[in-house]
């Protein structure tokens, strides 16, 4: 269970990404946040985010249209 | 000067906006917002027609006139408007509309909630003071917060800067 859940769906870039920062602090040192999008740049994004800022993209899978995203805040 | 204060600071970016119209206002917005959020010190210089974006009241609007670029969907197709149709009066007008039904309806930010996420991202913001001498505009209708300079501050503050870009 993610420490927080952010629901991105029907947001276009870069909504997603904009709202996740935020959201990312108030996840404690070391939480998650789940983050669900429908917008498909959303993966790509995500990736290049976490990659980026240093926090750990644990996994990301489909289903249905929805893309859920679990990142840990270690940056 | 120490050689510290003229270091590059590898995350940082800084971009020119020399276009105010609805959507040229996009790229500047949206890059400069995820920067920020990715964790850059980001600055925006305002100038010419880009000025107008700082304004408390925004007035944006979008012409298909000349744009040879702007296929609206329509009907599962692309409709690009003939110059003589999109140079008559009223006609920006509609194309405003449906722009911003289409961004609505699309979950695409609007400029202005855009502009509200960059200030709160405290993304630097600097109006052009010749432009704001040159089109008459006021200190005080632009949106608080924001600086005002001259080329010297911005190609300063570009020297110091890892990405610089022109939109």
């Amino acid at each position: 269970m993610a420490d927080k859940v952010l629901d991105a769906k029907g947001l276009n870039c870069p909504l997603p990404i904009l709202k996740a920062k935020k959201a990312l602090k108030e996840v404690p040192d070391g939480g998650t946040l789940e983050i669900l999008a429908t917008d498909p740049g959303a993966v790509a994004d995500f990736q290049a985010f976490s990659r980026t800022t240093g926090n750990e993209l644990v996994e990301h899978s489909e289903e249905g249209g929805v893309y859920r995203f679990l990142i840990r805040k270690t940056a | 000067m120490s050689e510290e204060s003229n270091a590059i600071n590898p995350n940082s970016m800084t971009i020119i906006v020399t276009k105010g119209s609805l959507d040229w206002a996009y790229p500047p917005f949206i890059l400069s917002t995820t920067a920020a959020a990715m964790g850059l010190d980001v600055t925006m210089f305002f100038t010419f027609y880009g000025l107008p974006l700082l304004l408390k009241k925004m007035d944006l609007k979008v012409t298909p006139l000349g744009n040879a670029a702007m296929k609206m969907p329509m009907a599962g197709a692309h409709m690009v408007m003939p110059n003589l149709v999109a140079a008559i009066p009223g006609v920006d007008g509609m194309a405003t509309s449906m722009m911003k039904n289409m961004i609505k309806k699309k979950g695409v930010a609007s400029i202005p909630e855009l502009r509200e996420l960059a200030v709160e991202a405290e993304v630097r913001m600097i109006g052009c003071q010749m432009t704001m001498d040159l089109f008459e505009y006021k200190h005080e209708d632009m949106i608080p917060g924001i600086e005002i300079g001259g080329a010297a501050t911005y190609i300063e503050c570009a020297t110091k800067s890892h990405i610089n870009l022109f939109i």
